[in-house]
């Protein structure tokens, strides 16, 4: 496998957090502890884990949307971690990333057309006339339609949530998109329409995907390979089949075990 | 990447709906606040246009007639302790009551954003400390702050409304500041970082809307009280001095002649200034609700 | 002794009034729970599931919701007919419940014994130093760690399942005979609600409490239920005992919804059952 294929290379990556208490007797959490793993272009890289374990830290850090304490990643050659703010920012428009849908993934007073617009518009995608038409036709590759851009964030429902904010991560037209547990808050029906449009949208735009879940089976699903952490360390990671075949860590193990199956024992 | 060459029907689907005007639509529905909001306006006319309705000279007085009772003919409510119109004084009087409750209000608003904003965004220990110096301001109950600020100052119009402002600022700057640790955290603050916006970007064009709104419910509340708080200084002394028509001062005169027995000279502009507060009241109220997205729209599509 | 089920629920509809019109939740529901028994109810969300269990204890807020009909027969005595008192004494001491997240369940004010024993003394007539014995048993039925020392502690200072545990402890401390479970384990990792479902299951073989589940999710129903009746809309598109209804659904819905339900492959090696 050349250099070419690794598209994030993740090394030693460290976070902690640290409380001044007072007069300096202060605590710290270790977040996250030297997690090392790389992503391949084209792939779906899954990170499994429950409550605590980093994996979400992990996510972040990824894009600097949250500062790691130490260590290094590298994006398409590029090293993150050392770019001056403007250079990050050009960067930001080839790795996105779509939040779980706890309510505050979209400004509540602002349209949702306007929201997904601004990545196209701050990084200058199209000529201003355009993006209209480019926001519209994003909405209607979700499963969305046109004269739904105008709507506010709680006119939707959680599963169109999800959608507006896929099409809000495509609309910088990236190379790699974080997902942090896509489907965690959805009906278990709508689930299965959110996990089948990312795939398509992946296969349609060649997109490296980064997979967040507790869920095995959504990971089992989507993902090629994955790590699995357990309080701020990777346990494990293998392609998904001989992860969940023939695990070697305890942890995994256990999260195999926890899966509660709708088929009596 | 195909190209997009969609119908017009398509992106004018896509109307503008600025939160100015669902706000505006929202607000015209809550009857309580239209009316609340007639009331400010109609006072505000008269105010503005005192010297064509104001039937005599508010500062003129005829000591024959003092405190002659409401219903005498050609005084509709009556006159003061020096023969002046009372009505006459009422119209004047809102100028200054108004403005010193408005004038205040919103320049206090202004710097309280501006400080709020950046300790809430920065956050971390330049946040606290800048609170922490508007915490002293806490420790004194308003009313007393104020009064201690209109004595150094000195009385007059113009110095009342700097005391109320300067001692309106702490407070208003506590909801801002709150109002934005909360936004900060928020997804969709991290989405538009992700998008490439600048922190200046997201502090004006994600946070702002979101912060104003608590401000704007918070300030239409605080004209209530602070009408009542310029009444109060200048009914101690220490803010608008007679002979000016201001209605506290009015209700501090006629704290005096209460005693001889004439209740009408004080009861008059008291209830002036208890309407025009109640009047701000459930317009902030009905702004509070007007703003929230949820009840601009239906919810579900 | 009869053979009268525990909990027995007929033709119940439960309405929201809304600036809308009116939202039926709950829409002409039948079910029954025998004594000891476990029945999941299972839905998506807006499927009345929840709202029934509210109506049962009858305990909506009277602001725009109102049970229309229907009659909820419990040790032969319709619960729709009582007064406010008599559910009060009801409510805690006969039919428990427990919610999902019990960080709002718990006052975050008050240390955990304590609470456990004003509920404890609410119910029964015993004194103080009885009924902090009576809460240590419980927190031992629900087997958390060191129990002696945790009644000590304030909610925000276990974790999301030890919280959970005392949840239920307080539910279960005046010896129920039915407990509804709303969604209890949904907020929780999964090592944890399998711990949670397996001491719910455990407390039924010992104490005999049947239990009311209302979830979403099958697979917590395949492992503890006994029945299952599945909601949509508020209505109950099919009910029957669980093995019956996982592997051979008859109404389309329950189909569509069972299909729809990501499983792991069967190819993957489980170590143990």
């Amino acid at each position: 496998m050349s250099a070419r294929d690794v598209l994030v290379d993740v090394q030693d990556l460290r976070k902690v957090y640290r409380t001044p208490g007072t007069f300096g007797k202060g605590t710290e959490f270790v977040a996250v502890h030297g997690a090392s793993f790389q992503v391949n272009r084209g792939e779906t890289f899954g990170l499994i884990g429950e409550s605590g374990s980093g994996k979400t830290t992990i996510g972040r850090m990824l894009l600097r949307l949250l500062e790691p304490t130490s260590g290094y990643i590298e994006f398409d050659g590029y090293e993150v971690l050392t770019l001056t703010r403007p250079r990050l920012r050009a960067l930001r428009r080839r790795m996105q990333i779509v939040f779980q849908d706890s309510g505050s993934a979209f400004n509540p007073r602002l349209s949702v057309g306007e929201q997904v617009a601004y990545p196209m518009r701050k990084f200058g995608l199209y000529p201003k006339g355009e993006v209209k038409a480019r926001v519209i036709e994003l909405l209607e590759k979700v499963g969305l339609q046109a004269e739904q851009a105008q709507r506010y964030p709680h006119e939707f429902s959680g599963g169109q949530r999800q959608r507006l904010g896929i099409a809000r991560a495509l609309a910088a037209q990236p190379d790699l998109v974080v997902l942090d547990e896509p489907t965690s808050a959805l009906d278990v029906s709508v689930q299965g329409q959110i996990l089948a449009l990312l795939r398509e949208i992946q296969a349609e735009r060649g997109l490296t995907l980064v997979l967040i879940s507790h869920n095995l089976a959504v990971i089992q699903h989507m993902c090629d390979r994955a790590a699995v952490l357990h309080q701020g360390e990777i346990v494990e990671q293998a392609p998904v089949d001989e992860l969940f075949g023939s695990p070697r860590s305890e942890v995994t193990r256990e999260l195999l075990d926890a899966v509660l199956e709708p088929v009596l024992p | 990447m195909t190209s997009a060459t969609l119908t017009k029907p398509a992106t004018t689907a896509w109307r503008r709906r600025s939160q100015f005007r669902l706000a505006t639509r929202a607000l015209a529905r809550d009857k309580v606040a239209v009316g609340a909001l007639v009331v400010l306006i109609l006072v505000v006319l008269v105010a503005v246009f005192a010297p064509l309705i104001s039937p005599y000279d508010p500062l003129v007085g005829d000591p024959t007639m003092r405190l002659l009772p409401p219903g005498t003919p050609g005084h509709l409510l009556g006159l003061d302790g020096q023969g002046r119109d009372i009505l006459s004084r009422l119209i004047w009087g809102g100028r200054y009551s108004l403005s010193v409750a408005i004038v205040p209000v919103l320049c206090a608003g202004v710097v309280a954003l501006v400080l709020g904003m950046i300790a809430g965004y920065s956050g971390g220990r330049w946040g606290e400390l800048v609170m922490r110096v508007l915490d002293v301001v806490f420790a004194f109950p308003i009313v007393l702050f104020a009064i201690a600020i209109a004595a150094v100052l000195g009385p007059g119009l113009v110095n009342s409304m700097l005391a109320i402002g300067i001692t309106l600022v702490p407070y208003m700057a506590r909801v801002v500041y709150t109002a934005t640790v909360q936004e900060s955290g928020k997804d969709y603050v991290e989405a538009a970082r992700a998008a490439g916006l600048t922190e200046v970007e997201i502090l004006g064009k994600q946070l702002l809307p979101n912060v104003l709104s608590p401000l704007v419910v918070y300030a239409t509340t605080l004209a209530g009280l602070v009408i009542v708080l310029a009444a109060g200084l200048s009914f101690l002394g220490v803010g608008i001095t007679p002979p000016v028509p201001d209605w506290g001062v009015m209700t501090s005169d006629g704290r005096q002649v209460l005693l001889e027995g004439y209740a009408h000279v004080a009861t008059i502009p008291g209830l002036m200034i208890f309407i025009v507060a109640i009047a701000f009241n459930l317009l902030g109220d009905g702004i509070r609700d007007a703003l929230d997205p949820h009840k601009q729209t239906g919810s579900r599509n | 002794m009869t053979n009268e089920p525990l909990l027995k629920v007929t033709g119940l509809r439960t309405h929201f009034s809304s600036e809308h019109g009116t939202v039926k939740a709950v829409d002409g529901v039948d079910f029954q729970i025998e004594r000891g028994g476990i029945l999941g109810v299972v839905g998506e969300s807006g499927s009345g599931k929840s709202v029934t269990g509210l109506s049962i204890l009858r305990l909506l807020g009277s602001r725009n919701a109102t049970i229309a009909g229907g009659q909820i027969l419990f040790h032969g005595e319709d619960l729709l007919t009582k007064s406010d008192r008599e559910m009060r004494e009801i409510r805690g001491k006969q039919i428990s419940m427990v919610f999902q997240n019990a960080m709002t369940a718990l006052d975050p004010f008050f240390r955990v014994g304590d609470q456990l024993v004003e509920v404890i003394r609410l119910h029964q007539r015993v004194g103080k130093r009885e009924a902090k014995l009576k809460a240590l048993e419980a927190m031992e039925l629900v087997r958390i760690p060191e129990a002696s020392r945790r009644l000590s502690s304030y909610p925000h200072q276990l974790s999301g399942g030890q919280r959970q545990r005392v949840m239920i402890a307080l539910a279960l401390s005046c010896g129920p005979d039915l407990l509804i479970a709303d969604e209890p384990t949904t907020a929780l990792d999964a090592t944890v609600q399998k711990q949670i479902i397996d001491l719910l299951a455990e407390v039924n073989r010992e104490l005999g409490t049947a239990i009311l589940m209302i979830t979403h999710d099958f697979g917590v129903v395949a492992r503890l239920c006994r029945t299952v009746a599945v909601m949509y809309q508020g209505k109950i598109v099919e009910s029957g005992d669980v093995a019956t209804v996982l592997e051979k659904p008859e109404d389309p819905y329950t189909q569509k919804l069972l299909g729809s339900v990501l499983r792991l492959r069967s190819e993957v090696r489980r170590v143990s059952a």
